[in-house]
Order: C-alpha cells, then structure tokens, then sequence
C-alpha cells in the first residue's frame, strides 16, 4: 500500500508549509516534497511604485527580517542613483547601515535560538510539545529565557538607532542613510545599564555558543547524525575572503571546498544563476548555471558562510571558527545540525562587529548621502540572517520600477530544505504505520534549521498549527492527526 | 458699531472681527478645529466636511460660515467628534492610502486626523479603486490612490499667468485632479516643493525625494495634529 503522509502547515516556522511524504507498500520513503503553498505577489505590486519607495515598501515582507530586505533594496538602488555598487557610500552612510545589518543579525539569530531551536534541544526532539517552546524555555532555565529576550532587545533597539523604528524602518535610502547616530544614542549602547550594553552582549552571545557546545559534546551523534548531506554552498564574502554580512563579491564552493563561483561581481549574478520552476511548488528552484539544474542547487545561510568564508575578521569568533572549521578539518561542514553551531558563532561575530563598529566616530559623521549618474538597473545583494538575499530593479525613463527580482534566502535554501526532509523522512519514517508527534516534529526540526521565512519566501504572513494527514495509495485519508 | 463680536465654543467666550470664518476665529482663540480642503488665506469652498460644527440644531462646515454675533457652536463633542471620524474612515477607504510606504507618512495630514479620532480600522469596506500614477512630469509624481480631491493643488499652484496647474478631468465617481497636460510644462522645482507641501496627503510627490527626514522628525511623530493650538 502506498501512503501519502501530509505534514501542513509547519509549526515555529514562519508563514506556511506544508510536507507530503509518499510511502510504498513496504514502508520506504518513496518521495518527500516541502510545499510552499502561497504566491509571489511583491516583484507585481512594486512595479509602476517610484523607485526609492522598494525599501521600504519591500521590507513589508517580513517582521522578521525586514532590514534584510530594506537593506538589500536600498543597495540596488544605490547603482540606480549612480552612488557606486557597494563601496561608494560616505563612511557614515555605510558604517550606519552595517551597523543596522548586524544589530539585525544578533537580533533574528537571538530569536532563532532562544525560541525557535533551544527548545529542541532542551527538551529533545520528541520532549512533550506542550513545553517545548520559549515558555518551557521561562519555566524550566529562566535565566536562558531572559537572555533570548535581552539580546533581543538590544539587536531591536539598534536597529531603531538606526533606522528610526524597529520594525520596518526607513533608515537606508538610495545613495546612503537619513540619519548618523548621536553622542546619546552610542553612549547608551557602550555604557548603558546592564545588561544592556555592546560587552555584555559580547559575553552572553559566547555564553549561547558555549551552551551548544557543551550540549553538542554530549549528543554529537545524533546532532552529525541527522540529516547529513553533500552540497555546494555560496554566500558573499569580503574580497580578502573574511566573513563579512553586509557586503562583497559572490562565492560557492563545493562539496570539497573548491571553489567553483569565482568572487563574482554580483550585478552580474544573472550570468551564473538561473531560477528553475517546478510544477508542484510556487517557489522557484535557484542554480548555479556552470553545474546545470541537477547538482548546480547550493546551501546558504550560516552553515554556508562559514563554508565559503577564510576566516572572520573579529577575534573571538574567528577562535570559535577554528574550532568549527577542526571538526571537519577546515573542509566544508554539511551537518545540517550545526547550522545552529554557525548562526551562534555568527551571533558572537555580529555582537563584536556592533561594539567595534560604536567605538567608530564614522557613526557621528554629517555627510550621509551620496549621488551620481543615474543607472536604469541595480542589483544588491546582502547577507540576510537565513542566507544570501537578492534584490534587482529596473526603472523606467519616469523614475518608476519597471522589474523586479528578488531571490530570498529561503528560495535558495529551497532544494537544500527539500532534501534535508528527505533524509529525515527516510531515517525516521520508514516502515512506520503511525506518525508520532516526535517525528512531526524531527520534520520540523529539519526545516526550521535552515530558518526558513516561508512567510517571506512566498509573501504571506501568520502561523498555523501542524497538521498531518496520512492517505493510502487511492488517496483516502487514514489518518489525520493535528498538534 | 464695533467690528469685534462675541460668540462661543463648546461654550468657552471667545471673540474675534466681523467677517472671519468660523475656523479662523476659533484658531485666534486658541481653539483647534480639524481642516483638510481648507487653506488659511485661500477662499474656502467647503468640501471635505472634516470642519463641520453644530450651530443652532444645524450642522454646518466651519471653514465656509461666518461667525455671528452671540453664536453658539458645538465642535468637540462626541457627536461631532464621531462625525468626523466617520469622514476620515470614508476618505481612508475610497483610496488607497497605504501609510507604511508613503513619503508622507509623519507628515500626512489624514494619517494625523486617523490618530487623533483613533481609528483603528475603517468600519466601512475598502474599496481599492484601481488608479493611476502619473510619472510623466520630470518634477512631481502626481499618486492617484492618495488623492482626497480637496482642491488645495489647484487653488495654490499657479504659473505667472495665475493659472491653475492642477485641474479636474472626468466626474461623478471617476473625478480625478490631475496635472494640466497643457501647463505640465510650467512646473518648476520650486512649485513641485510647494504642491507636495500643500498636498494634504501623499498625492503630489517631489521626484526622488524619499525618506530623507528620518522617522522621529516629522511632524505629527510626537505630537498630534493641533496640538499646536493652545487655549
Ligand atoms: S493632489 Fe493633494 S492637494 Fe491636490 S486635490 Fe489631491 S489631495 Fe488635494
Ligand atoms: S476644511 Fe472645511 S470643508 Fe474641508
């Protein structure tokens, strides 16, 4: 008998998925597909929009994220306005707005964490869903919880700094920033009350790193374990090689570590990437072109950065990066599990960029905006928390978008989601006649490791409880168990 | 006959000269009353209804209706109040005014007035109309979905020859204001400011002038519309 199993819609993962796992009459996993189930609908409305209005319209596609694409709009937009293709801006507009990208970072990897992925591993996998959640997390290690909520916080309250709200902000506009930070504003996050300020956040984001260790240390088998697989990865990286979220040139490595995207200049990325469309799915299939449609799909986000990235230019995290990179012998990790182990060191890695980057007087500088000739097309990428984020405008001879395509890390991330929830699918659900709650959730966990915004992958918004739905071959359903 | 006269307001005195509208002489006296078509030293036609006031059982709009002797008007009261809520709701669903992105924003004179009556969300249904947007001009982006048709544009923004250069096109449910494709010449960088100044909304937009005035700094941020008025 063959089974279709539904998984819909996911749980803790913003917006809305939904899983079908077909199973043959011995138990194998035959198929498994993550389905994104809502439309594209932002590259449509902008169009005809005056152009400066995408970051801050664009942003609206999530509440999460949202610098992430305010960010990447404003940089395709600063070629637009002739401001350069990255390295143009006036030291204050730039270091202002990558202050705001990191304050994003620590903010959303902080979320991540302490919300959306310790309960996991505080509790297990298959630990009593009605506290394997942030308020498990109040209850049972209310220190860890407060943590969560502090770092939060601080990541929020730069942004705010920075872009005038904490959500949806209007901060970076075409050829730079609308604002510097005052004397106040820097010396409230250098010296402020504690636990609010930058040194702080440095030693609590290595005090989260060292509580993955220390779990990683004694459930390294079953973290390596799940849902391992080879891949490529990209993601940009400074022109030297380090780490760097904000700007650079696009890489990929292989499987080996070979490089097989050359530091590329992205204003060109549509000479290398190509977005394949599937029937089954509203969200598009990115590739590299060079490797084709079947084995050009690559990784990004954390786990990838640290893939493609030589090094990371703050201290502390550069020594935790040796120490991951020794896991696997500084060849490329493709434990999907230690996308966690990544987005930590990231999280120590943005928190010293913030405190560095506030002990910078560029910050307190006057001269904002840049302007130039005026181009009709402009392409920005960023480092968004879940993975490389493209935006790509084109205007027409009034100043109105006339295109455009954005490719969201979740996107990317697409075929690598995919496949994870296939080899978990496989591991724990072969043979199997009845879906615990446990592996719902291992699907889940899965999913949620990438740290997918289906919500701004596909441009809707809300949560929804799990579903499962299990039919047999002639598509009766069987069984339907929801959480 | 002295020019001055007595009246009240919510029943506090005030007085002002013979011949000023009412909301002038409710300013004079320290009393706000909320405008939209409305603009000080421009002849008032009347046609948002946002100022309306009670005089005599009687509703009337504030900005066209001299003050008389000894008149009595009702202004901040929960009826009144209600009413002009209600207006700015019916404003706020025949376009398509979507605040978030609008350069506007902070400095909207709608989006104040749906503070200051607290509308959370219209009680009447959106009705999306579809509208255009008129890039055409090197100067101004002339947004249809924002439009609230009171007329400030083309009352204010003239070329030498004091002609309008905004103008009505169509009528009834279609009546748009629109720029006058046979002055759309005549605009220049300095009306373009002063049209996008004078818009009470986010209709008239400069050319690539956007959020340049961060969020904190703008008009209405911190404080509500009229809270400049001081009895
Ligand atoms: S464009 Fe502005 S000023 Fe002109 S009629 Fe419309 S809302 Fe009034
Ligand atoms: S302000 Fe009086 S009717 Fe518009």
């Amino acid at each position: 008998m063959t089974k279709k199993i539904t998984i819909e819609p996911v749980t803790r993962v913003e917006g809305h998925g939904k899983v079908t796992i077909h199973m043959d009459h011995q138990g194998n996993i035959q198929q498994t597909r993550l389905h994104i189930v809502e439309f594209r609908g932002f590259e449509r409305f902008v169009q005809g929009r005056p152009y400066w209005e995408a970051p801050v319209l664009v942003q609206r596609l999530c509440g999460i994220c949202p610098v992430s694409h305010h960010l990447a709009a404003a940089k395709a937009l600063d070629v637009i306005v002739g401001a350069g293709t990255g390295e143009g801006l006036t030291p204050t507009g730039e270091k202002m707005r990558r202050l705001m990208h990191y304050g994003q970072f620590f903010q959303s990897h902080a979320l991540h964490f302490f919300h959306l992925s310790a309960p996991d591993f505080l509790f297990g996998f298959d630990g009593d869903p009605a506290i394997r959640n942030i308020i498990g997390i109040a209850l049972t290690k209310p220190e860890l919880a407060v943590q969560g909520v502090m770092m939060r916080k601080f990541g929020q309250e730069i942004i705010r700094a920075t872009a005038g709200k904490k959500i949806h902000g209007t901060g970076a506009i075409p050829g730079g920033i609308n604002k510097n930070l005052s004397i106040e504003e820097r010396d409230e996050f250098l010296k402020g009350a504690d636990p609010l300020n930058a040194d702080k956040m440095v030693s609590w984001a290595q005090e989260a790193l060292d509580f993955f260790k220390y779990f990683y240390s004694s459930n390294k088998e079953m973290i390596d374990g799940f849902a391992h697989f080879p891949s490529n990865h990209l993601s940009l990286v400074r022109k030297d090689g380090a780490l760097d979220l904000y700007h650079g040139v696009l890489r990929a490595v292989d499987t080996d570590g070979k490089k097989i995207l050359h530091d590329i200049d992205y204003q060109e990325y549509t000479n290398y990437i190509e977005e394949e469309v599937r029937s089954w799915s509203y969200m598009k299939f990115p590739y590299l072109k060079s490797i084709g449609k079947e084995n050009g799909w690559y990784r990004v986000g954390p786990l990838a950065r640290l893939n493609t990235a030589e090094f990371i230019p703050t201290p502390l995290a550069q020594k935790e990066f040796e120490i991951y990179k020794a896991l696997t012998n500084g060849k490329p990790n493709n434990y999907c599990l230690h996308m966690h182990y990544a987005r930590l060191i990231e999280t120590l890695h943005a928190a010293e960029v913030i405190r560095d980057l506030l002990n910078d007087p560029d910050l307190l500088g006057n001269d904002l905006v840049v302007k130039g000739t005026k181009q009709k097309e402009g392409v920005g990428l960023i480092e968004a928390p879940r993975g490389t984020l493209f935006h790509h405008y084109r205007i027409n001879d009034n100043d109105q978008i006339e295109m455009a395509n954005l490719i969201v890390s979740t996107t990317n991330n697409n075929e690598p989601m995919n496949r994870s929830v296939n080899y978990v699918a496989k591991a724990i659900m072969t043979g199997k006649e009845i879906i615990t709650e446990g592996m719902m959730n291992s699907v889940e966990v899965a999913i949620r490791a990438y740290d997918p915004c289906l919500s701004c992958a596909t441009h809707a918004l809300g949560k929804m409880p799990l579903e499962i739905s299990l039919y047999d071959e002639d598509n009766n359903l069987i069984d339907r168990k929801r959480s | 006959m002295s020019n001055l006269i007595k009246f009240k307001i919510d029943g506090v005195e005030c007085m002002t000269e013979r011949g000023k509208f009412i909301v002038e002489a409710a300013l004079e006296n320290g009393i706000f009353i909320p405008t939209l078509c409305n603009m000080p030293g421009v002849k008032p036609k009347g046609s948002c209804r946002i100022c309306t006031v009670k005089i005599n059982g009687r509703l009337m709009t504030s900005c066209t209706t001299p003050v008389a002797d000894g008149m009595e008007v009702e202004s901040n009261s929960t009826e009144i109040n209600e009413l002009r809520k209600s207006i700015v709701e019916l404003l706020f669903v025949s376009g398509n005014h979507f605040c978030p992105a609008c350069e506007k924003s902070g400095n909207c004179e709608l989006q104040a007035l749906g503070y200051l009556y607290q509308m959370m969300v219209p009680r009447y249904p959106y009705e999306f109309p579809l509208r255009e947007v008129d890039a055409d001009s090197p100067y101004i982006i002339k947004d249809q979905n924002r439009c609230i048709l009171c007329k400030r544009c083309i009352k204010t923004i003239k070329d030498e020859q004091g002609r309008s250069l905004f103008a009505f096109r169509d009528r009834g449910h279609r009546l748009e204001v629109v720029l006058d494709k046979e002055l759309a010449a005549e605009m220049t960088p300095e009306l373009a400011e002063l049209a996008m100044k004078n818009c009470p909304v986010g209709s008239i937009l400069v050319k690539e002038k956007g959020f340049v005035e961060p969020i904190g700094k703008r008009k209405f941020d911190k404080t509500a519309i009229g809270s400049d008025v001081k009895l």
